[in-house]
């Protein structure tokens, strides 16, 4: 681990979305202001920057993670995954995306970014997950417009659909 | 352009988002997601940690010295640069966005830093110092009456803001006949709807023009742009107000914003920069606004089979520190529904309006239907319980019978359609209420606790913006002026390519309004939705709006969405009567489908819809003046808003959705947790438009409902301390905790709006909770209950009061704080003249004290430190203000301490006495404190023991740094601390 020094900007780099980037950041910069404003990744999003609602989660050497109590210097050589590298293409939406459309899984959007990649990770991992372990797996995160009964919905719609086509994504 | 639509019926289909595909992708426009002008600077906020103190002395010198600040400004600043907002009730009484002579509550702002970058910003917060002199605070609003209350507000001479009394037909001969009065008394408690995303916006002052431009996620009612420009001292034609695409949710929270654009917008003038401020989450906890906490009483005269023949209600309402704009309409928007969906023609009311030393409220999904609705319903339910009946029949038997529709109420609202009879009966029967009898019923013969509630209420929608004025007497008013009304705005356009933009001033925060407006304006014009492009960012400057133009009071689809009907109409006739001339048939022949404008009966006879549409730009000669199509914005205000009458009667809404709820909640024996079995709720929201949304609109406010219900509660100490700052406190239920309820609909389309369709976003806000608690006081047998109905509050009802921990003597709570008392000795090697003097030099102390940072000398009996101090898991940066008294050297000196810091402040006196002793010094102590704040919600044995620790390092320090101690010094070295 290289000694930094709080007076000081460093070169922070990692993959992002599959993409190498790098920017200057104090070591005290969180994560998610770092993607945000220097890298200009704004859709991870900034719910409670305690830990608690995760809006800003991410997934860091496939790990979901929350980027608010994460320091840009951590991720130095990172692979990072954020929202904006879930579709597969431009103008085509994830099985997974496209579930949280058709159930009206979303309002505001504000929080979806980080549930989508809690739920792109864990449906990779458990492909046929229980209603109640798909519940008590989104209990990691706070919406407030949905009342959660859609995402559920959209969540257990994709991971049937994935299941049947699995090549899709 | 795609416009190939059969004669399909878009409104009524749930189609997919328009707004999704950005959303889903990570490239919505959120306020931070904007990029800002180069040069400009970021705020950070100081607020206060304090209830209620006066402000002595704020010292920004070494803020304003870090490299990166550009302005430190304080309450004195924003005094000079504004004015005081405007207060909605008749009382010499000021608020302003930031403390100018005291704070009044916990995050009341204290100074704004103004700097190259937030964490610079923040940086410089840490270096404002400021002298608090704390005052007693106030937090119970009925205490907040008492005569000998600390009071808020010296211009008001008391906490009492405003009180108003009113009666409708006879309630005192309808009382007298009664065979029965049946009270409740409910304390409903405070909360908020905490949107995902805080408030944020950037300011900018225009010197040359003496012009504000304002980006912020603000969300209406515009009539606060009055209030923010007259704050602001400018017309308001010179403070251009805009909101970004997209909005992360506001359930009503997002009106709260406005004070900061009061606020920063003058940072930005003296910066003479762009100013970005955005709020972070424990500054939304504590300081941006709440749900009003109420203590209601309400009485019924009841018939003896549970007929409710009149009532009294007397309502006590807390608004907190201020009376902010539009306080007190929480209290008023619900005026003309104080009878809920029964027919009851005897009512009296006494309104209070009371300040307390918390956070100041405002608008919040509900608004002042769930305190309403609490004291109503629990009121229905007694009544069932004492008279022996069952809840559905006494409903039942209330409700306002069917064909009685429009419906006036005794206090005024005129309830435009519904059968209540009707969907009460459809809900009992296809949400299986006899099966939920059943159910409860084996439970209970298991021995489980199981209880069933009920709840009727109706839902008011599109608020007349005259209902506030309710709260001012008929000549105050007649003075003022009628205020009356609900103008909704919205403008089409046709392009020179044909293609047709809708704007609206409706202000979204995720409620998909783009979609159902081109759902709406795509019917009108016989389009597909995707050819209509809706823009909903708001800019004063260049969009129609008026007073009532924003998101709030369930609006949309029965105004803005009537609005866009009616501008689309307007378009239609005129191309109607352009194709009529080219098509050489009669106007009233004249079809609008399938992307054409065609002759009915003729479907060859046509044109299509993007050529006429762009005729009157490229061919307005062509084209009589009356025909051409270019551009309507519809003004729409309902008739029925009307102002109040003289015998303050008050048509508060425009539309009255019904809803009826029924619930089976199971509570855990052993620890208190309730469960929500079975959850029914029936609405009548009118015509729906979009079946997704609407359904959205239900499950969303039935989680805020449930949240409010079982675990949400702004919690504040007794000394006004706020003890629910972060989502680990305050506890928003997450998928666990949130069933999915059972829904229902009745459709009986409003006759007062354009399409029908009446709101439906708050009803749940409004009906749940209470229906919750019903089912809880069903389960558990109970006269009274209170929300949250917290696992630690039933097992108390079912266990009974949790046994006093044996011998805490140190941790009883005496007076509002936490007290602390010890008494301890320690032996120094140094003559007491030489300890006296390092008892008295501030390098010395600065030396020994704890976690101290520095000590200044203010004079020779006053010191200021800075200390970091731990307990328990919480460790804070406190500033200590200690002076001494009662000198008598070298032999004794008392301290009287004043310890603040954001977690909490401690405040107490001890006395050190020194006796020579063989050649050292034997110094004994005896100290009284008492601790307020978050840290006093720390165990009493923690807080003990930290005082302990702090003590016993400060005389460790003090022996170490007279040379050291004498062999087993360390064992006398604390004695009997208690």
């Amino acid at each position: 681990m290289p000694r930094l020094s709080a007076a000081e900007r460093h070169t922070v780099r990692f993959t992002l979305n599959g993409r190498a980037v790098e920017a200057q950041a104090e070591p005290r910069m969180l994560l998610t202001d770092f993607l945000r404003h220097e890298l200009g990744a704004t859709g991870t999003h900034v719910g409670c920057e305690h830990g608690v609602c995760g809006a800003c989660t991410v997934e860091i050497d496939g790990v979901p993670a929350r980027s608010c109590l994460t320091l840009a210097v951590q991720a130095d050589g990172a692979t990072i995954r954020t929202v904006e590298g879930l579709a597969p293409e431009p103008g085509r939406l994830s099985v997974l995306q496209e579930a949280f459309r058709r159930h009206h899984a979303l309002q505001c959007g504000f929080c979806t970014a980080g549930i989508l990649m809690s739920l792109d990770s864990y449906l990779r991992s458990q492909p046929d997950p229980s209603e109640q372990d798909l519940r008590e797996f989104l209990g990691g995160h706070i919406c407030r417009c949905t009342g959660y009964v859609p995402i559920m919905a959209a969540a257990m719609d994709a991971a049937k659909r994935l299941r049947e086509s699995p090549s899709d994504v | 352009m795609s416009s190939v639509a059969n004669s399909t019926q878009w409104c009524g289909q749930s189609v997919e988002r328009v707004e999704d595909a950005a959303l889903l992708t990570g490239r919505g426009r959120f306020i931070d997601d904007l990029g800002v002008k180069p040069g400009t600077l970021h705020a950070a906020i100081l607020r206060s940690p304090h209830a209620h103190a006066r402000l002595a002395a704020i010292r920004t010198d070494a803020a304003r010295a870090l490299p990166g600040v550009a302005a430190v400004l304080t309450g004195a600043d924003i005094r000079t640069l504004s004015s005081s907002l405007v207060v909605g009730v008749k009382a010499p009484v000021e608020c302003w966005p930031i403390a100018t002579d005291r704070v009044r509550y916990v995050g009341e702002p204290v100074a704004v830093v103004v700097a190259a970058s937030r964490y610079v910003a923040e940086d410089a917060l840490d270096l404002i110092d400021i002298d608090y002199e704390p005052l007693p605070a106030i937090v119970d609003p009925v205490a907040a009456l008492d005569p000998a209350a600390p009071v808020l507000h010296d211009g008001l001479g008391a906490n009492l803001a405003s009180e108003r009394a009113f009666r409708y037909g006879d309630p005192e001969q309808a009382f007298a006949a009664a065979a029965h009065r049946i009270a409740v008394t409910i304390r409903y408690p405070r909360n908020s709807c905490t949107p995902m995303e805080t408030y944020g916006l950037v300011a900018e002052y225009d010197a040359a023009e003496d012009a504000y431009d304002v980006l912020a996620n603000f969300m209406g009612p515009f009539s606060l742009h009055a209030v923010m420009a007259r704050a602001l001292k400018v017309p308001g034609n010179r403070f251009r107000l805009r909101t970004p695409p997209d909005s992360g949710g506001s359930f009503g929270v997002k009106q709260g914003v406005f004070p900061y654009i009061v606020l920063i917008g003058v940072a930005a003038r003296v910066t003479g920069r762009p100013v970005k401020w955005i709020e972070d989450r424990l500054e939304h906890l504590a300081a941006s606004v709440s749900a009003t906490n109420r203590v209601t009483t309400l009485e019924a005269a009841v018939d003896a089979d549970g007929r409710v023949r009149a009532l009294a209600w007397d309502q006590l309402e807390d608004v907190g520190a201020h009376i902010r704009a539009p306080e007190p309409a929480t209290l008023y928007r619900m005026h003309g529904n104080l009878t809920g969906a029964y027919d009851i023609h005897h009512v009296s009311v006494r309104n209070r309006v009371v300040l307390t030393n918390k956070m100041p409220t405002g608008l919040n999904r509900g608004f002042g239907g769930p305190q309403v609705y609490y004291a109503l319903e629990r009121l229905m339910q007694r009544i069932a319980v004492e008279l022996e009946l069952d809840p559905v029949d006494v409903i039942r038997r209330n409700l306002i019978p069917s064909g009685r529709f429009p419906y006036r109420t005794a206090t005024g609202a005129l309830l435009d359609s519904g059968d209540y009879v009707k969907a009460f009966d459809i809900a009992l029967k296809d949400g299986a209420f006899a099966s939920l009898r059943e159910r409860q019923a084996k439970a209970r013969a298991e021995g489980r606790l199981y209880g069933i509630g009920l709840t009727a209420a109706v839902e008011p929608s599109v608020s007349n913006m005259g209902y506030i004025t309710t709260a001012l007497t008929p000549q105050e008013r007649r003075k003022a002026g009628p205020k009356n009304g609900a103008q909704a705005t919205a403008t089409v356009s046709l392009d020179p390519l044909g293609g047709v933009t809708v704007n609206v001033a409706s202000v979204p925060q995720g409620q998909g309004h783009r979609t159902v407006l081109a759902q709406i304006v795509a019917d009108d014009l016989g389009l597909m939705p995707a050819d209509i492009r809706v823009v909903t960012d708001f800019d004063s400057g260049r969009d129609a709006w008026s007073i009532a133009s924003g998101n709030y009071s369930s609006r949309f689809a029965a105004a803005v969405g009537g609005a866009a009907k009616l501008a689309s109409g307007r378009i239609k006739a005129r191309l109607a009567r352009m194709a009529a001339a080219q098509l050489n048939v009669g106007v009233d022949e004249i079809e609008f489908a399938a992307g054409k404008v065609r002759a009915r009966g003729n479907p060859d006879n046509a044109l299509p819809f993007t050529r006429l549409a762009a005729t009157s730009h490229w061919s307005p000669g062509l084209v009589p003046v009356e025909n051409q199509a270019l551009r309507e914005t519809a003004f729409w205000s309902p008739p029925e808003l009307t102002a109040p009458t003289e015998g303050d009667e008050i048509n508060s809404s425009l539309c009255h959705g019904f809803i009826f709820d029924f619930c089976g909640v199971e509570i855990d024996r052993v620890t208190g947790a309730a469960r929500i079995d079975t959850y029914v709720t029936m609405h009548d929201c009118g015509t729906i438009l979009h079946p997704g949304m609407v359904a959205g609109q239900v499950t969303g406010g039935f989680a805020h409902a449930v949240g409010a219900a079982l675990y949400e509660e702004f919690a504040y100490g007794d000394d006004g301390s706020f003890l629910t700052g972060t989502f680990a406190d305050y506890l928003v239920p997450t998928a666990m905790e949130i069933p999915a309820p059972l829904i229902l609909h009745l459709e009986t389309p409003s006759p007062f709006t354009p399409l029908g369709a009446k709101g439906v976003g708050e009803g749940n806000c409004m009906s749940t909770p209470v229906c919750l608690a019903n089912a809880v006081a069903d389960a558990l047998d109970l006269d009274a209950i209170d929300l949250p109905l917290t696992p630690a509050k039933l097992a108390g009802h079912i266990h009974g009061a949790e046994r006093a921990p044996p011998q805490r003597p140190a941790a009883a709570r005496t007076g509002k704080g936490r007290a602390l008392h010890g008494v301890g000795e320690a032996r120094v090697d140094a003559p007491p003249e030489t300890v006296w003097r390092m008892l008295l030099d501030p390098g010395t102390l600065a030396a020994i004290i704890p976690g101290a940072h520095g000590v200044a000398k203010v004079s020779d009996t006053h010191f200021r430190a800075d200390v970091t101090l731990g307990v328990g898991p919480v460790t804070g940066r406190y500033k200590a203000d200690i002076r001494l008294s009662d000198l008598d050297a070298p032999r004794a000196v008392t301290l009287i301490g004043v310890v603040t810091g954001a977690l909490g402040d401690a405040r107490g006196a001890g006395r050190i006495t020194l006796t020579a002793d063989a050649g050292g010094t034997r110094v004994t102590y005896d100290y009284d404190a008492e601790i307020g704040g978050k840290v006093a919600s720390i165990g009493g044995r923690l807080l003990d023991g930290a005082a302990k620790v702090v003590i016993r390092q400060f005389f460790a320090a003090l022996v170490r740094h007279t040379g050291g101690a004498k062999p087993g010094f360390l064992a006398r070295l604390f004695g009997r601390g208690a």
